[in-house]
This record gives structure tokens, C-alpha cells and sequence, in this order.
């Protein structure tokens, strides 16, 4: 397209509303004050709207569609969080029972309409991506014509442009010191004075401007990195239960790192113990219930060598950590975090083999339930085999004895003993509190000795590559926000035209703080305060005053 | 240490009251308002030093407790209050104006007297708030939202003078219920610290969704009794629910809503009767000499300094520490949910501003619109759709 010269001989973009170097309105716009919103730039946005294009880049720089989007998102969000989400559900429920159980016809509604996994929906991604575009667009939209126009900005400008600012006064003054004094304060409040055929240009905090072109891309940036994570390779999110005195292969580690749990320490605030500020408190939440401490007193190895299969793996101890909630313990990118645990599980079991009419015990046997062993020899031709183990017993359809799962929450036994007078042995089955003897009566009895249990500890396993873009892309928001919002961007023209100064002055936002600043630095001088015009206007429209405030 | 603590909030409360006269007494002064007024002075004098009281309040808990009191809701609300305290001091210093006094500290009072309605015993802390990121986490929050919150005042001051109340409309209309909702905190404090006064108690037993028997203690006479509730012997004679709720709703809660509705509905039909008009329209002389551009440009200038400190508090150091307490930096979680969102609604209001041109009235309704967002994240998040953020007061 052509280009635009200005009588100032400034070459414009076709498009540009005003000319950048002088600020002659170029084309005929009636409102009395000039849009400064971007110099008068010329934006694509505002300048074509042909090809398909142009239509998907004008739809995204809109700032009221991007307003739109973000209304649109966070009345989304607001909804997700009328019932919980599908990940705050109970373990073991299904979710369509679940929402309608606990909350009728407004939870089964709530699920049918698939806001069980609201922020996982694909529309709710989609809003996020628009979002995203939308912020690409309208920054580069607008920073590009903005910069431009900023840097080729004159000293010099057009009459028509400084009558046409908002903060607008001419003086007639024939004392030059007026204007010396007036360069002088400017410079000492650290305004940047540009001059100019005996015309000044004050600016200060021109990059306070590009603020919000910072933090937008500081949030582009943040949401790339949160869309990375779902890039395999860069994301390790797993648990491990692990028992006291366990080794186990750290999960998501290839085989690579080892866990030991020595101990795990479960700890209640208790009275007495514990500062008697916090007396009351325990009173109201009975004592020993608020919890004080979860720590999983951990030692980590690393693995020697090639993984063989079928081999016991040679470990290194690499580290003793404790690892306790907002406490997690950190190695080679990976973290481990404390965040379940179990407290006495059945670990071991013991019995005493005796004869029921007498009492007698002919030795005792010891069965770990997590790897049994298949028979315990007593001695004196006293033996017991494990024919069946049920860590989980129960008495599936069938009426036959199963187990639910492999950890030993209910264990259940199926013994043979043998006896010097009983060489065939005799079967029975033993579970707590129970005891069947499925072939008649025994003589022989497994009596119950007693158990040992141990804590089980639960850890998530984190490794994240995202979170330093993350982190950057938040800094760099937090950089661009603070720059665009605790700082602002002032301009005072000063124009000398037939024993006239002519005084004009913008901001891009806090006009009160201007006008005091500009209030402080003519003060004496014989200028005159310029007039904030936009009152003058309200004015004049709740007056019906015909007369301009603007000529 | 901690008696000494309780006493100095006290009287951090009684002079931010005190210091409310003093800049109401600035209204009547004629002089010169360029010059601040001997009232004013004295207002922010007070003001100062009720804040510096609060800080001891502040200070003495933490060393009893060895923790930063932002720990239940008691202690974060009663902080909130104090940074609200603090904004509108620095405010103050900016733009000279004391009628934001006049409004802003009666909100920090307001805030405050609702904290003091729950429990306020120095709490141990779980295992999950055991992290200086607690601290740094809500004293930032806290900060961001109480300088959003003055530029709530200075909207509201901005409304009153504005909307037109010689006849009825919608502005009247949304007007006066932000003032009822300001009402109705005011008694839900009267009517929860008379039957606390009373020591009002009655036990109930009921049963819950699962079949479950449980016990629930009122300590307001009970409008609506729980599921198939069953007064206890040693409460006969108490008060008997009229209503019975289904298991799905928390009675007991819904109960202390009711009374509170009931208590602003009281007061605020009393102010009716008193007023002979609407609120908002008593309100109006006060604020006739406001300069409505300056309401304007504060109400603004404090989201553009509090967005940034929300965004940092709220969010990033939010983030931070969830990382490390919950091995993810964002969780859905409501609370978390509500933040994003306060954080969407000042985003859009920024927007709306800079681009659309919203200055004025439909900016000040932007701001009451936030707060209301930052109050129901205070409030009904905490109360009603429980998460992580274990707050819960009972
Ligand atoms: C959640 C997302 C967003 C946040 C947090 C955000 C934040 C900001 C902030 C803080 C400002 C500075 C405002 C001021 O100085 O008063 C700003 C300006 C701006 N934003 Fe956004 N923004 C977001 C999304 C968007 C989107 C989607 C668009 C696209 C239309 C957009 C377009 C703009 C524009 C055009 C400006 C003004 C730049 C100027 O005139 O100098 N923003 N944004």
C-alpha cells in the first residue's frame, strides 16, 4: 500500500492516523482529542480486513474479544468449583453414582454435562489456547507500530497535535527564563529534554510502555510451559508404598535409584508436650488428633552398574534423607514427597502349635505374611505347611475362600500339621478369629500368638522439566506488570509559535500525578496550568455550551 | 504474651473506631480543602496508632505461638483487616483524602469484628503448614487483596455520590444491597456475639447421608434442625427447629446464615425507619464535595498497585509452596479456583480500562464487583466448598 508523507516530510505506514514525527492529524477526525492510546500508529488490525487472514488476526487483537475470554474462562472456572472434581473423589467410588448420591439431581446433571473433569475438558484447553493466540495477536498488534512510533517521534510538533492533547494551555510570554527555568526543573525530576529549534520535548518512563507486552509474554510463556507437560520425558508423576525396613525400586527412574524406609514417624500435637499456648486448641480437636509431623526417615541408593535381569541389583547409598510434608527429598531432578501413609499393617504373624485338650505347645511359628515361607519344621517330628495364604480373605460367589487384594488386611490360612502321632497330617483353616476344620474334628490347633505390624509410607515421585519455564515465565510476567503498572510514561511539549508558548502534556494513566508535576514545575514561571480538557468536555456536554474548549 | 496480644488488638479496634469519627468530622469542616484539616490530622494520627497497636497484636502472637498468626481463619482475617488498615495509611499519604477514612476503616472494622467470631485460639500447625512459604504466601495475599479492597471504598464513594436517588432504579437498586451485604455482616456479628454472650448451647443428635449417627452442638436457637434431629436431654427446653433439612445440606451452617440475613434484615429496616430514605441517599450529603475524578483515579490507582501484589501472592508464591506441600504448583483446588478467578476479573477490569475507556461509574461497579469476588473467596470458599486450604472454621 502507499505511504503517507507529511507536509513535516516524515514518511508515514499507510494507515497511520497521525503523523509520527510531527503529529499532523493526517487524515480528518472530528473528535476534538487525538486517540493516544497508540500514537495514532498504523495497526494491521485497523488497516486491513480482506483475506481470511486479516479477518482471524483483526478476531484476535480485538481486546474485546480477548475480554471475552477471559470473562468466558473464569465463569468456567467459577463452575468447576460448585462440586468437587472427579480427582478430589473418594477412592473407590464411580463418579456417576458418587455425584448423584451426594448431591441429587443437580450433581447428576453436574456429571452428564461433563464438568466432573471441567479443567481437563477440551473446551476449557481450547479457552486457554485462545487466550494464548489471542495474546500473541493483539501484542504484536500493537508493539511493533507503537515502537515504531515512539522512536521516530519528533521533537517539533504540529500545532493541531498539542491543541488536540488532553493537558493544553498556551501562554503568551516573551521571558526566555520562563522556559530555561522550566528545562531546569524538568531535568531534575528526570525527565530525558530532547530540544529542537527552541522547542522542547520532556519524557520520562517511555518503558513503562512496553509493561504489558512483557507480561504478555511472560504468560505465554508460563503456558507453554504448562501445555510441555504433557511432552513424554518431561513430566514423572508416580507413587511408591513402601514399608518400614523395605528397599524398593524408585518408580519412573529406570531402574536407576533404590529407596530404603527405616522408619516411619507419625507424631499428634499432645498436651503437656507440647507449648501450652496451643492447649486450647487441642482441647477443641481432642488431644492427639492434630497431626504434628510425617516423616519417612529414608536412605537412597543408586544402582552400580548395568541392569541385569534377574539379578539382584548392586547399590550405592547415595543419601539419608527425612523426608516429612514441605520437606521432600531432592536428587538429580527427581524429588520424593511425603503424602499418605498407612499405620500398622500386619506385617507378621504368629501361631503356637498345640494340642487342644492339653494345652500343650509343641513351638511356635512366625509367618511373614509379605513372603510366607512354605513349611516351618518344629523339631521332634513337629511340622506345619502352608497349603493356602489369603492376605485379603474373603468368601467369594462361590462360597470358596479368595483374597481381594495382596495386602494383608484380613489374613487367612490354610495349615497342615503334622505329628509324630499324626503323620498324615491334619488341615485347618485359619483366619482371625476363626477357625474351620474342614475334615472333622483335629487334635492339633495353630492358636493365635500374636502379631507384629509396621507403618507404610507413601511417596510421590516428581520429576518436572517444565518448572523452570515456569518459573521464568512468572518472573517475567511479574517484571512486566510491575513495569507497566508502578511506572508511568510522560510527555511535556513545549512550543514556541509567534511569542506563544504553547505547553502540552500525556500519560498513559495517573493524570492526577501529571498535573501535580507539572503544577510543581511551572510554578512561577508566568505559564500558564494547562487545562484538562476531557473535564472541559464533560462540562460543556452537561452545560449544552457549544463552544469548544479545544480551538 | 498472649493475653498481652489479645489486648492490643482490642485496642487496635477501639481507635480505628475513634480515628472513623475524626474523618467523619472532616465532612463538616468548611475550610479550605487543599489544606488538611486539623480533623483529618488527628484521624490519620490515631489511625496510625491503632495500626501500630494491631502490629504488636500481630508480633506478640507470632512470638507466642512461634508462627506467623496467619494461620486459621481468625488470625488471616483479623491480618487482612490490618493490611486493609495499611493500604488506605498509604493512600492516604498519596492522595490527602479523608473520606476514603470514612469508608475504608469501617470495612477494616467490620473485617475484623467477623474474624473475632471464630475460633480464636492460637492454633498448632499441621504438617502441611510447617513452611516459611505459609507466611510469605498469605501475608502477600493478604496485602494484594486489602489494596484491591480500597479501591473498593473508593468505588463505593464514587457510587453513593453518583447514583442518581431522586427515583428508584437499578443502580439504586444494587447500590443499597451492597450496603445491606455490609449491613448484614455488621449482624451476623451482633447476633453471633449475643448468644455467645448468652452462652447459648443445644445439642442435637441426627443422622447423616450415610446412615451415620452424629452429634451437632448450635450455639444459635435453632430455625433449622438437621436431618431427623434429636434433641439431647441435657438441651430440653431449648429452642426446637422448625424446619428440618434434608442430610445433603449442613444445617448448622445454614442455621448461622439465616440468623445473620435476619439480624441485617433487622438492622437494616431500623436504619430504613430511622433514615426516612434509602441508605445510599442518607449517605449522599457526605460525600458531595468528593472530587469525583480523584475517587476515580484512586479507585483505579489501587489495582494498579494491588494486581501486582495479589498476582504475586495469590498465585506465584501460591504456586511455589504448593509445589513443595503438594508436588504440583496448581491443583484445581477451590480456593485456587477463586484466586485464578479474582485474578481473571482484575485482569479484565485493567482491560476494560485502559482499552475500552470504563473510567467512572462502571469502573467503580467493577471494583465492587471484585471485592465481592475477594469476599467470597474469604468467606464462602472457606465455609462452604471446603478444600485443601484447611482453614475451616467450625
Ligand atoms: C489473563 C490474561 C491477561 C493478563 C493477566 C493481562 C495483563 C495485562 C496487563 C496487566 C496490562 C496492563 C494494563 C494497564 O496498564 O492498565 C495489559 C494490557 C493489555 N493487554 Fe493484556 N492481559 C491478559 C490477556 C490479554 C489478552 C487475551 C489480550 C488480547 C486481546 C490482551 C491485550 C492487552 C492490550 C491490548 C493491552 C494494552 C497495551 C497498551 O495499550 O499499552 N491482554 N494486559
Amino acid at each position: 500500500m502507499e505511504q503517507v508523507k507529511c507536509e513535516c516530510g516524515h514518511v508515514n505506514p499507510y494507515g497511520t492516523v497521525f503523523c509520527e514525527s510531527c503529529g499532523k492529524p493526517l487524515d480528518n477526525v472530528s473528535k476534538p482529542l487525538l486517540d493516544m492510546r497508540y500514537e495514532g500508529s498504523a495497526r494491521r488490525s485497523q488497516t486491513y480486513n480482506k483475506t481470511i487472514i486479516d479477518k482471524i488476526w483483526n478476531f484476535f487483537s480485538s481486546v474485546k474479544v480477548g475480554v471475552w475470554l477471559i470473562v468466558i474462562t473464569l465463569v468456567a472456572s467459577a463452575i468447576g468449583t460448585i462440586f468437587p472434581q472427579k480427582m478430589y473423589l473418594p477412592p473407590n467410588v464411580t463418579p456417576a453414582q458418587y455425584y448423584e448420591d451426594q448431591y441429587g439431581w443437580a450433581g447428576k446433571l453436574y456429571y452428564q454435562l461433563g464438568f466432573d473433569n471441567l479443567y481437563g475438558s477440551w473446551w476449557y484447553v481450547l479457552l486457554l489456547a485462545s487466550i494464548g493466540v489471542s495474546l500473541v495477536i493483539c501484542s504484536l498488534d500493537r508493539f511493533i507500530p507503537l515502537y515504531r512510533a515512539l522512536n521516530n517521534q519528533g521533537v517539533t510538533r504540529h500545532e493541531a497535535f498539542l491543541r488536540r492533547q488532553r493537558l493544553f494551555s498556551s501562554t503568551k510570554i516573551s521571558d526566555e527564563h520562563a522556559f530555561e527555568a522550566v528545562k531546569d526543573r524538568l531535568a531534575k525530576r528526570r525527565y530525558r529534554i530532547r530540544e529542537e529549534n527552541g522547542n522542547i520535548l520532556a519524557e520520562k518512563g517511555r518503558f513503562s510502555r512496553w509493561g504489558p507486552y512483557v507480561n504478555h509474554i511472560g504468560l505465554i510463556i508460563f503456558l507453554i510451559g504448562a501445555m510441555l507437560r504433557f511432552v513424554p520425558g518431561m513430566y514423572v508423576d508416580k507413587v511408591l508404598w513402601i514399608r518400614e525396613g523395605e528397599t524398593k525400586e524408585i518408580p519412573g527412574t529406570n531402574g536407576q535409584y533404590f529407596l530404603k524406609n527405616e522408619k516411619f514417624v507419625f507424631e499428634t500435637y499432645q498436651k503437656g508436650k507440647d507449648n501450652p499456648v496451643f492447649n486450647a486448641a487441642i482441647d477443641r480437636a481432642g488431644n492427639g488428633a492434630v497431626a504434628k509431623k510425617y516423616q519417612t526417615t529414608a536412605v537412597l541408593y543408586k544402582r552400580v552398574g548395568p541392569v541385569i535381569p534377574g539379578e539382584e541389583p548392586k547399590l550405592k547409598k547415595v543419601k539419608e534423607y527425612k523426608i516429612r510434608v514441605n520437606d521432600p527429598l531432592k536428587y538429580d531432578h527427581y524429588a520424593l514427597y511425603q503424602v499418605d501413609f498407612k499405620l500398622n499393617e500386619l506385617n507378621k504373624m504368629s501361631f503356637q502349635l498345640i494340642d487342644k485338650n492339653t494345652g500343650q505347645s509343641f513351638g511356635a511359628v512366625t509367618i511373614d505374611l509379605h513372603d510366607p515361607a512354605p513349611s516351618y519344621d518344629l523339631g521332634k517330628g513337629y511340622r506345619v505347611e502352608l497349603l493356602s495364604y489369603f492376605p485379603d480373605f474373603y468368601f467369594d460367589d462361590d462360597g470358596n475362600p479368595a483374597t481381594k487384594t495382596k495386602i494383608p488386611n484380613n489374613p487367612a490360612f490354610v495349615f497342615k500339621m503334622y505329628a509324630p502321632d499324626k503323620p498324615k497330617g491334619e488341615v485347618s483353616f485359619v483366619a482371625i478369629r476363626q477357625t474351620i476344620e474342614p475334615f472333622g474334628n483335629n487334635k492339633y490347633k495353630m492358636a493365635f500368638a500374636g502379631i507384629d505390624t509396621r507403618n507404610v509410607s507413601a511417596l510421590t515421585v516428581r520429576r518436572d522439566f517444565t518448572l523452570w519455564i515456569l518459573g521464568v515465565g512468572g518472573a517475567i510476567f511479574m517484571i512486566g506488570v510491575v513495569q507497566g503498572m508502578y511506572w508511568n510514561h510522560r510527555r511535556i511539549w513545549l512550543k514556541r509559535l509567534d511569542g506563544e508558548v504553547l505547553l502540552a502534556a500525556h500519560t498513559n494513566k495517573n493524570w492526577y500525578g501529571l498535573k501535580n508535576e507539572i503544577q510543581t514545575v511551572i510554578a512561577g514561571t508566568g505559564l500558564m496550568m494547562p487545562i484538562d480538557q476531557t473535564e472541559a468536555e464533560k462540562k460543556e456536554v452537561q452545560g449544552g455550551n457549544g463552544h469548544g474548549a479545544t480551538q | 504474651m498472649a493475653q498481652l496480644s489479645s489486648t492490643l488488638l482490642y485496642i487496635a479496634f477501639v481507635l480505628y473506631l475513634i480515628g472513623t469519627f475524626f474523618f467523619g468530622g472532616t465532612i463538616r469542616d468548611k475550610r479550605d480543602r487543599s489544606q488538611t484539616s486539623r480533623w483529618a490530622t488527628i484521624g490519620i494520627i490515631i489511625t496510625i496508632a491503632g495500626f501500630v497497636s494491631q502490629l504488636g497484636y500481630f508480633i506478640t502472637r507470632w512470638i507466642a505461638a512461634g508462627h506467623a498468626p496467619v494461620s486459621n481463619l481468625f488470625e488471616f482475617t483479623t491480618f487482612f483487616g490490618m493490611m486493609l488498615v495499611a493500604a488506605f495509611i498509604v493512600i492516604y499519604f498519596i492522595y490527602r483524602t479523608s473520606i476514603l477514612g470514612v469508608f475504608t476503616l469501617p470495612v477494616a472494622l467490620l473485617v475484623i469484628a467477623y474474624a473475632s467470631m471464630f475460633p480464636r485460639e492460637i492454633t498448632p500447625l499441621i504438617p502441611a503448614l510447617q513452611s516459611d512459604w505459609l507466611h510469605i504466601h498469605v501475608t502477600t495475599a493478604a496485602a494484594g487483596e486489602a489494596i484491591l479492597a480500597v479501591s473498593f471504598a473508593a468505588g463505593l464513594i464514587y457510587l453513593i455520590r453518583v447514583v442518581d436517588q431522586s427515583k428508584p432504579s437499578k443502580r439504586t437498586f444494587w447500590l443499597e444491597f451492597v450496603l445491606f451485604c455490609l449491613i448484614t455482616t455488621l449482624g451476623f456479628v451482633a447476633v453471633s456475639s449475643a448468644f455467645s454472650a448468652a452462652d447459648y448451647e443445644a445439642k442435637f443428635t441426627w443422622v447423616d447421608k450415610t446412615g451415620a449417627k452424629k452429634e451437632a452442638i448450635y450455639d444459635m436457637p435453632a430455625l433449622v434442625g438437621p436431618h431427623q434431629w434429636k434433641m439431647e436431654k441435657e438441651s430440653a427446653g431449648r429452642f426446637e427447629p422448625l424446619v428440618e433439612m434434608p442430610a445433603l445440606i449442613n444445617a448448622k451452617k445454614l442455621n448461622t446464615v439465616i440468623w445473620s440475613l435476619f439480624g441485617g434484615i433487622v438492622l437494616y429496616l431500623l436504619l430504613r425507619l430511622i433514615l426516612r430514605k434509602r441508605v445510599a441517599a442518607a449517605l449522599q450529603p457526605l460525600v458531595k464535595n468528593v472530587n469525583l475524578d480523584l475517587t476515580d483515579e484512586i479507585s483505579y490507582r489501587a489495582v494498579a498497585i494491588g494486581f501486582p501484589v495479589f498476582t504475586l501472592g495469590a498465585l506465584i508464591f501460591a504456586m511455589i509452596w504448593a509445589q513443595i506441600a503438594w508436588t504440583r504448583f496448581w491443583g484445581w483446588d477451590p480456593k485456587e479456583v477463586w484466586a485464578l478467578i479474582t485474578w481473571l476479573f482484575y485482569a479484565a477490569f485493567l482491560h476494560l480500562r485502559l482499552s475500552k475507556g470504563w473510567h467512572g461509574e462502571k469502573s467503580a461497579w467493577l471494583a465492587v464487583i471484585g471485592f465481592a469476588i475477594i469476599m467470597f473467596n474469604l468467606v464462602a470458599v472457606n465455609l462452604v466448598l471446603a478444600g485443601l486450604h484447611s482453614y475451616a472454621g467450625s
